[in-house]
């Protein structure tokens, strides 16, 4: 328990909560990291996923990139682009998370696109839209909750990744974990934790608001307490617990 | 996975340009052959923290599980827990642990087992609560009682969503290893972690496909044994 009470310490010490190693700044780049990655994630997956979902084509292909992106450690993806022309630093952090923020993102707008009640763009048909219209006007504002069930997913991983980037000379709050082991101070090593898991959490509370204000009343669960519940428990409690469908993510996954 | 283009490029450079900077290769056959004991020793590690980590989880969440599924006011505070803990980043969850357990590899067995926790519980949990009533109600009808139900009938109709969460939790479990660096036991994630001190790209990308081949090479060998161990479920899929 020493350490804890050293890690208070270290987190009470004004000289580490200054300059550019100081606790603000590294986590301004560690937001600034996970934005990026964020953005350019969804730059490449929503317009993919939006064309596969509305022709309902790629099913498969969104399943094996989710499995195999599984089976790819974050590690390795972060160490090789650190390690080429893409440079050193944060450039390389933001690539390869982008890389893993994509297949949530991609998984959860299919999928969204796909549940659509096929009698609601039957009918839309039937009122004259054109196929782009049924696909922005009436598929992807029905698909909002599950599109921003990934946006949640993609970002609370991608928070917890960026912790990675220290390893191979990357910024943000891991650095802090990372020159903690390097000089032995246990105290800095849980001061860091403490911080990157209240950031991760944090990201984790404000999204899931940020979801279930935009998930209408009669899509939600019954007994929801926002947050507190398992990253992904609102979604397994909305589709009823089937059993090859825990939610809709996992059913991507669950099944190969 | 033998890439021999990767060794040629390394011969045929080191004749031309001796004044010019060293190749540096992605891909050499060369390497894997020279480092072959290395590969070995800490792919073997890979394989052992893995396995020991999802046993101990399985362990820990089966029960949890079917204590949560008799007692249904359990699963909100199971779920908030194991996903809470899920939350908290890798490197985070190291660092808490390594006061008490230090540079082990008890460290990353004890990170590992929480995070695959989560997924191990809810599907069980889904995979419990899909059990048709019907079938229960079969069962209930031949004389079943609570337990010979639960053994005979509800985990093995659940078991195909159980293996699932086995499936997912052992390819994650694969990948986390690697972080274990930070403590020096990160099976073939120290061989990432030195080519990159050293700036060896043939050493990274080489450890970094055998812990994706080692991911997808137990996910096969678990979708197999799903398979034997429950021939009904084949037609389902």
């Amino acid at each position: 328990m020493n350490s804890f009470g050293a890690a208070f310490t270290w987190l009470n010490d004004p000289l580490n909560w200054q300059g550019p190693q100081g606790v603000p700044h590294l986590t301004y780049e560690h937001l600034y990291i996970t934005f990026f990655a964020v953005a350019i994630a969804a730059l490449i997956a929503m317009p993919l996923a939006l064309g596969l979902g509305h022709r309902g084509r790629g099913g498969g292909f969104t399943v094996v990139l989710t499995n195999v992106s599984r089976a790819v450690p974050t590690l390795a993806l972060l160490t090789v682009f650190s390690a080429t022309a893409i440079g050193f630093g944060n450039r390389a952090t933001i690539i390869a998370l982008a890389v893993f923020a994509i297949p949530p993102l991609l998984t959860n707008t299919y999928v969204g696109i796909r549940e659509v009640d096929p009698d609601v763009v039957e009918a839309a048909r039937g009122m004259g839209m054109s196929g782009s219209k049924v696909l922005f006007r009436v598929e992807l504002p029905l698909a909002v909750p599950l599109i921003a069930a990934g946006f949640r997913t993609a970002t609370v991983q991608v928070v917890a990744t960026a912790t990675l980037a220290a390893l191979v000379g990357g910024g943000g709050l891991g650095v802090i974990i990372n020159s903690g082991f390097g000089q032995q101070d246990r105290g800095q090593i849980v001061a860091g934790g403490i911080l990157v898991a209240a950031l991760a959490l944090v990201a984790e509370l404000t999204l899931a608001f940020l979801q279930r204000q935009v998930t209408p009343g009669h899509a939600r669960g019954p007994s929801r307490r926002a947050g507190l519940d398992a990253p992904e428990a609102p979604d397994f409690k909305e589709r009823g617990a089937d059993p090859s469908e825990p939610d809709a993510k996992e059913r991507a996954v669950s099944v190969s | 996975m033998a890439l021999p283009y990767g060794a040629f490029i390394v011969h045929s450079t080191r004749e031309v340009s001796a004044d010019e900077a060293p190749a540096n290769p992605w891909f050499s056959w060369q390497y894997v052959e020279d480092n072959s004991a290395d590969l070995q020793r800490y792919l073997q590690q890979h394989i052992i923290l893995t396995v020991e980590s999802v046993v101990i989880a399985m362990l820990i969440a089966f029960p949890l599980a079917l204590l949560a599924f008799r007692y249904r006011w359990l699963v909100t505070p199971l779920l908030g827990a194991t996903g809470i803990l899920y939350t908290i980043p890798s490197l985070a969850l190291f660092a808490f642990i390594y006061p008490f357990t230090g540079l082990k590899p008890t460290t990353v067995v004890v990170g590992l087992v929480i995070y695959a926790l989560l997924v191990l519980v809810r599907n069980t949990l889904a995979g419990l609560d899909g059990v048709p009533d019907d079938v229960r109600e079969a069962a209930r009808g031949m004389g079943y009682g609570r337990a010979r139900m639960l053994w005979n009938v509800e985990i093995p109709v659940a078991l195909p969503t159980i293996m699932a969460g086995v499936r997912v939790a052992t390819v994650s479990t694969v990948a986390l290893v690697t972080v274990g660096v930070i403590v020096g036991e990160g099976g073939l994630g120290q061989l990432i972690f030195r080519g990159f001190n050293s700036d060896y790209h043939a050493e990274i990308m080489t450890a970094s496909l055998l812990t994706i081949a080692l991911g997808l090479t137990l996910d096969l060998l678990l979708a197999l044994t799903t398979r034997l161990l429950m021939p009904w479920s084949r037609s389902r899929s």
